[in-house]
């Protein structure tokens, strides 16, 4: 039964990044949004320019990895593609899991052509990059659990999109890509604890400064628990709304 | 002696009460058996419980209770072993746009997991077999109404099944295509694969099936062959009268009666009390549609008009 899961998990996920991710569009808006904002920022304040690259990797992994999770599931229910999923020998855990490593694998790769960019800018060195690889992958998982979640929470593609954005933006301006948390209000300080791209952004400072802390650690693990409640509570949505 | 591939018990789905709606009792308590190589029918009006009892059995819905065996296997404990050995059809061709034709077969097989130095050769075969190996690399989308049909149909045998499900295969197709199709079912049954069909076409499942099975308001009020449902009302049997007036007008009535010459009499004495002349008179058995009439209360021609509203 494991091995039927693990094929299904994979073809699928082979499956979605040639139907849907790996098309010119969504390459594009993958690398061009975050980097749109994040130079936008810069012109105002140009000597942080550097110190907005970890906010700038989070933010395509953010995008790279929700924004078409959020409407492939949805999108595949609404045309009945997903029955063609949940009728295979593959258990619905293992389908969503199929789901969630084709949004990674695209968000890590867009992800990873930003990361070839600002290192070329800045340089590399001083980065810890066992912490870099571990904070981009974790922050994957999160990000695509996060759109699996919003994917099956509703009904209609634009519906999808809608929540999608009402959960990223205000996240992208107190997650700390912009402004550090320590400089918000306390009670927004207190929001920012709440959202998985703070500790993303946190960790990928660590990452990039050379610096493996017990912080870094806990930001690591905080992110994990995120992907872990997001996908369970994806597959229990998702298990409800095909009963 | 023919094994059951499917044993229903007491099988029973109920929804709870949506908001300001009462619950609703999908299927409540169906029994039935499906015997190795058949086609079995599974007739009914609209919201009777079809699509609910093949969701079940497909492992989609979870039943509320009952027992199912799907080919030996216990629906509630070894759904994804009964998921390997069957093929599933829905009503809407669900194929993926993005994909050619040969492209759906193979990512179906590779979901069931067919040896990869197979997948090829087998999508092949099933494309020349559904005529469509001339669109082997025309993405699903721009496929005919016909060919999406067939092509479902196809990904749903790429794994060699042993049962298959198809849910109202022919609806919304051309005659030809749907005429094909028939065609292809038949040619199943002659392979050994037990099919259960759900169908709207009385006339369809008349022609198809080996036995059939009506369900209404989610309880199966009927399960023979057709033959042996159409026994059932036998004693109904129909008499046409042609009658012609001094005019030369001439008009067709419908009896029914307990029979013949009971008919005919009622007939001819309408015929002399009204001045006319009879023309002809020809009596018919009991059609399947006379039979889901009496048992369901609808004629199969509202049963279609509901099916269009849908």
């Amino acid at each position: 039964m494991w091995r039927d899961d693990l094929r299904g998990m994979l073809y699928i996920a082979l499956k979605d990044l040639r139907a849907y991710y790996f098309k010119p569009p969504n390459i594009s808006w993958g690398i061009l949004f975050p980097f749109a904002f994040v130079l936008a920022f810069a012109i105002r304040n140009p000597g942080e320019l550097r110190g907005l690259v970890p906010g700038l990797l989070a933010l395509t992994v953010l995008f790279g990895t929700s924004s078409m999770e959020a409407i492939v599931i949805v999108f595949e229910r609404r045309i009945g593609a997903l029955e063609r999923l949940v009728l295979a020998p593959v258990r619905l855990p293992a389908l969503l899991a199929g789901k969630l490593l084709g949004g990674m694998v695209f968000g890590l790769t867009v992800t990873l052509v930003v990361l070839v960019a600002v290192l070329g800018a800045f340089g590399a060195g001083g980065v810890h990059w066992l912490l870099l690889i571990l904070t981009l992958l974790t922050s994957a998982a999160t990000f695509a659990a996060l759109g699996a979640f919003v994917s099956v929470a509703v009904k209609e593609v634009f519906e999808a999109q809608t929540l999608a954005n009402f959960i990223r933006f205000p996240m992208m301006f107190l997650g700390g890509v912009f402004v550090p948390v320590a400089s918000l209000p306390p009670g927004l300080q207190v929001v920012a604890r709440l959202l998985p791209l703070t500790y993303a952004v946190e960790a990928l400072h660590a990452a990039l400064a050379g610096g493996s802390s017990p912080e870094a650690a806990l930001d690591l693990l905080i992110l994990a628990v995120f992907a872990i409640v997001l996908f369970a509570l994806a597959v229990r949505v998702l298990a409800q709304r095909l009963d | 002696m023919m094994n059951d591939v499917i044993r229903v018990a007491q099988l029973t789905k109920h929804y709870p009460a949506a908001r300001g709606a009462l619950p609703v009792r999908a299927v409540d308590g169906i029994e039935f058996a499906v015997r190795e190589g058949e086609v079995f029918g599974f007739l009914g009006p609209n919201g009777a419980g079809k699509t609910t009892t093949v969701r079940m059995l497909t492992g989609l819905t979870r039943p509320t209770s009952g027992s199912a065996c799907v080919l030996g296997f216990d629906l509630m404990t070894d759904a994804t072993r009964i998921k390997k050995r069957i093929g599933v059809v829905p009503e809407m061709s669900n194929l993926y746009d993005e994909l050619s034709a040969l492209d759906n077969l193979v990512f179906s097989m590779q979901l069931y997991g067919v040896p990869r130095c197979e997948r090829r050769a087998r999508a092949e075969e099933l494309l020349a077999r559904f005529r469509l190996s001339e669109k082997r690399d025309t993405p699903f989308a721009k496929l005919s109404r016909g060919m999406k049909r067939a092509l479902t149909i196809a990904a749903a045998l790429a794994h060699r099944p042993l049962l298959l499900f198809l849910d109202e295969p022919t609806t919304g197709l051309d005659v030809v295509s749907a005429r094909n199709l028939r065609q292809m079912i038949a040619d199943l049954r002659d392979e050994g694969v037990t099919v259960f069909l759900t169908t709207h076409y009385l006339e369809e499942a008349e022609r198809l099936c080996d036995r059939i099975a009506i369900i209404v308001r989610g309880h199966i009020v009927a399960l023979d062959t057709v033959e042996g449902l159409k026994a059932s009302v036998e004693g109904r049997t129909t008499v046409e009268v042609t009658l012609a007036d001094g005019n030369g007008t001439v008009r067709t009535a419908r009896f029914e009666g307990e029979n013949v010459a009971a008919a005919v009499q009622a007939a001819l004495a309408q015929a002399t009390a009204n001045g006319q002349h009879l023309l002809a008179v020809n009596t018919g058995r009991p059609t399947l549609e006379d039979v889901f009439v009496q048992l369901t209360g609808l004629s199969a021609e509202v049963m279609l008009a509901e099916k269009g509203k849908t």
